[in-house]
């Protein structure tokens, strides 16, 4: 299990690198400025004792000589600032044009993947990679550019100024700080199960919140408050418990390390001194090995954070590329054609067609439809009226069989010119954010000012547009926000009506309609549908009524095909259905 | 966020000792350099082995306390924040619980879990590290100074000027920093927004062949954030070199006047080591300082947004609670009556009911239809007190329903709303939020009413089969029956079905209204719908049209009375086919 995962971390850890490549050259300067960094910093305390070593005592200082060293000091300051500069402003660069190119490959990917992932995905789910996935992978990448090198840098250079100092109590200092890592490890292994624990319960808690609070109006409507109340509490107890736990013991690290640290300092402070004492060591070089000290051990604690924050970080990637590396829909044809002149022929012959092997929906599936002519499909809720339209615009492919339009197999012809020709309403409408004009234009972004009032006027949307604060240029929040669903259909309508595209898929397209209105927008939708071929799916019987053909569904399959008083006649499914809205 | 402290007020002990010990560490470490130029002063000068081991003991020792100090400074902080968030919790999720329709609607769910969640969180941690640094710091960077003081007061002068220096680029650079980030956070809102509607419109966006525009929008979005967050580190980067020049500069002058001071006099070398380390020690502390004050002030604003919520009052106080509700019945009195009711949504410019003026009787069924947007769910909805009447009354049982007590008005009520939602649990628990204590023949007769007996006797585990949250293991109509069925299981005095059997196919439909009807307790039914047929047969159907009675009778006197019900009718059955 380790093995594999570790075998992933590196998969991705080279598909990083790959991003990586792009800005090398920003990498291979980070790193110089770095260690130029890490030496200057390192120099200055070495520099420091030596100037302490010129100040001895009253009236033996060493003027000229502590005036040398200082300048010395103040160039490397100057020097060591800029490189610190330089390095952060490569950093960034870096970790956000990265983040930027995994961001836009996968936005790319998003308009290319086919619909079968996209439904089978929670939208959450996939926007999370996208942003927060994202987002704390350029966190762990920033942090480890930033402090990996640095830290790595300063363990080494410190290592090197204090050898060159004095051996042995250098050794005292290495001896002392891996106790520091095992101590961290020891409680980072201890912890672990206790923030698992801390996350489950939250886990539990936002559930139920979201249960609770996103239905709220049926909690008050049941009086169900204090219940509710109640669990909430009972989960919230026991995550003050398990939180504390992890909190705290996790929160023993720093002490702990840093009391480790303190040790080596001491050890420091002996031996440095006792060698003072006997002439090995001077003043100004023990004042600098302290410090060196210090530096020395710092980083350990930095790097074990780095550490869990890059295999965060490769985890979040990971997320990402699975999404960008997911199957596209199948590529179009080089050769593939564009759909011209498009009468309105369109035939499904053989058809198979089905979302899981395991559940089989549609069977030798044969259709064809001429000019013109209206295709309605009706049949209880759930019974792939939806799949159907799936097909049509080739959301999805056939399994086997074909479909044609003008008779070409659709597969053989681009998305693009086959799905211009047809205008399509769903019963789950959708805007986009932006005003309302936006939105209807959204098919012939060219229109006219008279030809969009047209349209909104042939979908009676004109009179509820014209109400809005700012008429055509209000703008409606992420999926219309105030609007009403029925309004929001009639937008729908309207972007449809304005585009007139050779064919129509109307899917429940006024279920939140009244009937009233919807028998005004009828009219409107009979002038536009006149010589278009038509397909509508309703549960309103009343809106099908006058269709060519009716296919009727039940379970995926088509049980019953022919015109409404062929099919009423024959007295089977559609006709139990359309009696049932006579019944008392 | 200044109101959500009294939520640490339980805490107040660990509130105060967690900082306190925390200083008593932090003063430890204050006193090492002083014992380090004690053991070069006289330890070395004086060439004293033992004096030098004592020293280093010392210092174990102070480690010792030191560590023993942090970890009981960490303990009371994580206890005190811990439990300041419980309970900030516990206040907010009852808090919610107690708002109205109209504020759930104004805030918004979304936003709600958002508060309860991780904003939450975010306070909790922001809690726990100001307990446990944010004194630190600042102490640390004074205590060195006034430790520099102790040592030689002219030298100290440097620090004098260095600290306020030290401030006023640290704080300088958060001011600026601070509103950008804020901007950065609107950028990532915006490039998720994008991403969302390019999942939720997918089939709309490539029925239109959108994909290549929305690319390049989303794209330009994603440069334009790139950029920004390009220009935050930029200034931000800044924070440590400038730093490191001040606390570097300041040590150049701590040992050029050390050196004249020595060579005067007036100090020992051993004292300039100290007075370095002491301005090491600032740098540190500032480092930390600054990653800190980022923490805090993002705590901050998700506690100001918590606070937000917290104070908004419910629109609707209830009577019950103030001691006040009656539940006194009129014997004889309407089930339902509305007087002149106008009601108006907050914030919308037009009413959505206008003067409505009706009467229920007990045991009667009540049809309501009309348009889109016509207000049928508005109408309803003031029955069980959801939303107030803007004017006007609406009287149940001959009470004002401000007046009753808002727990025992909605036990009298079973509502069944256009989404079917449910929650996670068994069936039986489901149906149970209708009436805690019921009985499982109770729940089958519920069931059976609500035409779902024969799908529920289908599943494994009957009433304890497990429903998904939001009900997604059933069907559109299962979830619709089961709900209906809920408001059922409390045999309410009021039924109201607000165009609830929409996923019901016409047959069931109007099997469920007739067993509604044969209910033994006659429940008075008001029933919302859009299909003529499912309140044909009712006692009484009011027409709404744009918020307004149309016309109030039965089936046969609006047909002929009342032009807005003919239109409605005979959309729905042509003219021919019912002669």
């Amino acid at each position: 299990m380790s093995i594999k995962t570790t075998a992933r971390q590196k998969e991705t850890l080279k598909k990083v690198l790959r991003y990586l490549k792009k800005y090398r050259i920003y990498l291979v300067l980070s790193i110089l400025m770095a260690a130029v960094t890490v030496a200057l910093t390192l120099y200055v305390p070495k520099l420091t004792g030596k100037a302490v070593d010129l100040i001895v005592s009253k009236g033996n200082v060493d003027f000229p000589g502590v005036f040398r060293i200082l300048i010395q000091i103040g160039v490397c300051i100057a020097v060591t600032a800029l490189a610190q500069w330089i390095m952060s402003i490569f950093n960034n660069k870096m970790t956000y044009q990265i983040v930027r190119d995994i961001r836009n490959e996968a936005f790319q990917k998003i308009e290319i993947l086919p619909l079968k992932y996209i439904d089978a995905h929670s939208y959450g789910e996939i926007v999370s990679r996208v942003i927060a996935d994202v987002d704390q992978f350029a966190d762990g990448l920033l942090m480890g550019f930033t402090q990996f090198f640095t830290g790595v840098a300063t363990i080494l250079g410190t290592l090197g100024f204090m050898l060159s100092i004095n051996v042995g109590i250098t050794l005292v200092v290495v001896l002392v700080t891996p106790l520091s890592f095992f101590v961290a490890g020891f409680i980072a292994k201890r912890t672990y199960t206790m923030f698992k624990l801390q996350s489950e319960t939250r886990g539990e808690q936002t559930a139920l919140i979201e249960e609770m609070i996103g239905n709220q109006k049926v909690v008050q409507a049941f009086g169900h408050e204090d219940e509710a109340l109640e669990k909430f509490d009972e989960i919230n107890e026991r995550l003050e418990k398990c939180s504390l736990q992890a909190i705290f013991f996790s929160s023993m690290t720093n002490p702990a390390t840093r009391f480790v640290n303190n040790l080596a300092y001491a050890g420091v402070c002996v031996t440095g001194a006792l060698a003072a004492i006997q002439g090995r060591m001077t003043v100004g070089q023990l004042s600098c090995f302290l410090s060196y000290a210090n530096q020395y051990t710092k980083p350990f604690n930095e790097i074990s954070g780095v550490v869990t924050e890059l295999q965060n970080a490769i985890a979040c990637a990971g997320r990402i590329f699975d999404l960008i590396e997911e199957t596209p829909q199948v590529p179009e044809k080089k050769d593939a054609v564009v759909l011209k002149d498009v009468q309105g022929n369109v035939s499904l012959s053989d058809v198979f067609f089905s979302y899981t092997p395991e559940q089989k929906l549609i069977e030798h599936f044969n259709l064809s439809v001429k000019p013109g002519q209206r295709v309605a499909i009706v049949g209880p809720t759930g019974c792939g009226k939806t799949t159907i339209i799936n097909l049509l615009m080739r959301f999805y492919d056939v399994d086997s069989g074909n479909i044609c339009v003008e008779g070409t197999d659709i597969r053989e012809m681009t998305r693009k010119s086959l799905r211009a020709g047809y205008g399509m309403v769903l019963q789950d409408t959708w805007l986009k954010s932006g005003t309302i004009r936006e939105n209807i234009v959204m098919g012939k972004p060219d229109a006219t000012e008279e030809e969009i009032l047209e349209a909104a006027k042939a979908s009676h949307a004109h009179s509820f547009i014209k109400r809005l604060p700012n008429g055509y240029d209000t703008v409606i929040s992420e999926d219309g926000g105030s609007l009403s669903q029925g309004q929001k259909q009639l937008l729908c309508i309207t972007r449809v009506m304005l585009c007139r595209p050779p064919m129509l898929i109307l899917d429940e397209a006024t279920s939140s309609i009244d009937t009233r209105t919807e028998l005004k927008i009828q009219n409107a939708f009979a002038k536009l549908m006149e010589g278009r071929t038509s397909f509508i799916v309703a549960h309103r019987l009343s809106t099908i009524r006058e269709a060519d053909v009716i296919l009727v569904m039940k379970d995926g399959r088509i049980i019953e095909q022919g015109d409404h008083d062929s099919l009423l006649k024959k007295d089977g499914f559609y006709a139990q259905l359309y009696n049932s809205q006579f019944a008392v | 966020m200044k109101k959500l402290l009294v939520y640490l007020k339980s805490y107040r002990k660990e509130t105060i000792l967690a900082p306190l010990f925390k200083l008593l560490e932090a003063s430890f470490e204050l006193l090492v350099p002083l014992v380090v130029s004690a053991i070069i002063d006289t330890g070395i000068a004086n060439q004293d082995n033992g004096y030098v081991v004592r020293m280093s003991m010392v210092l174990v020792a102070f480690g010792l306390i030191g560590l023993l100090c942090a970890v009981t400074a960490q303990y009371f902080a994580a206890k005190a924040a811990v439990g300041f968030s419980t309970q900030l919790r516990h206040a907010l999720f009852s808090h919610i619980q107690s708002l109205s329709f109209t504020e759930m609607d104004t805030i918004g769910t979304s936003t709600l879990i958002t508060r309860m969640t991780s904003d939450i969180n975010q306070v909790q941690s922001g809690v726990n590290l100001v307990l446990r640094l944010f004194l630190r710091s600042p102490f640390i960077v004074f205590g060195a100074m006034i430790m520099a003081f102790t040592v030689d007061v002219k030298a100290a002068l440097i620090f004098v000027v260095a600290i306020p220096l030290l401030s006023v680029v640290v704080f300088g650079i958060m001011l600026i920093t601070m509103p950008l980030y804020k901007k950065v956070q609107a950028g990532l809102d915006k490039i998720l927004g994008i991403t969302r509607e390019n999942l939720t419109g997918v089939r709309v966006i490539r029925a239109f062949n959108k994909e290549a525009e929305e690319r390049e929008r989303f794209e330009e979005s994603n440069e334009a954030l790139t950029a920004l967050q390009k220009y935050v580190g930029k200034i931000s980067g800044l924070m440590n070199p400038v730093t490191y020049i001040i606390v570097n500069g300041a040590t150049i002058a701590l040992i050029y006047t050390g050196a004249i001071r020595v060579d005067s006099g007036a100090l020992t070398q051993g004292e300039v080591v100290a007075l370095v380390n002491y301005m090491s020690q600032i740098l540190v502390e500032l480092v930390k300082l600054a990653n800190l004050i980022i923490t805090v002030t993002k705590a901050i604003a998700c506690g100001n947004r918590i606070q937000n919520v917290l104070e908004i009052q419910s629109s609707m106080p209830d009577p019950a609670a103030e001691g006040k509700g009656k539940t006194v019945q009129k014997a004889n009195a309407p089930a339902v009556v509305f007087d002149h009711v106008t009601l108006t949504y907050k914030g919308a410019g037009a009413p959505s009911l206008t003067d409505i003026t009706f009467t229920a009787n007990r045991g009667e069924t009540i049809g309501i239809i009309g348009g889109t947007g016509s207000g049928k769910s508005s109408l309803v909805n003031l029955i069980p007190r959801f939303y107030d009447a803007t004017e006007g009354a609406v009287l149940l049982n001959g009470v004002n329903v401000k007046e009753q007590g808002l727990e025992s008005l909605r036990e009298k009520v079973g509502v069944v709303l256009q989404k079917a939602v449910l929650f996670k649990g068994t069936i039986a628990e489901n149906m149970r939020w209708g009436k805690k204590n019921a009985s499982e023949p109770e729940l089958w007769k519920a069931l059976e009413i609500a035409q779902a007996r024969e799908f529920v006797e289908q599943k494994d585990g009957l009433l304890n089969a497990p429903v998904e949250q939001g009900g997604k293991n059933l069907s559109g109509g299962q979830k619709q029956r089961l709900t209906i069925a809920r408001a059922l299981v409390r045999d309410p005095e009021i039924l109201i079905l607000d165009d609830s059997a929409s996923a019901l196919d016409f047959a069931t439909d109007a099997k469920l209204r007739k067993s509604i009807r044969e209910m033994e307790s006659r429940p008075t039914v008001f029933i919302v719908s859009q299909r003529t047929s499912s309140i044909q047969y009712a006692d009484k159907i009011i027409v709404l049209d744009d918020g307004k009675m149309a016309g109030i009778g039965t089936h046969d006197e609006l047909l002929k009375t009342c032009p807005a019900y003919q239109e409605i009718y005979y959309s729905q059955f042509k003219k021919e086919e019912i002669g």
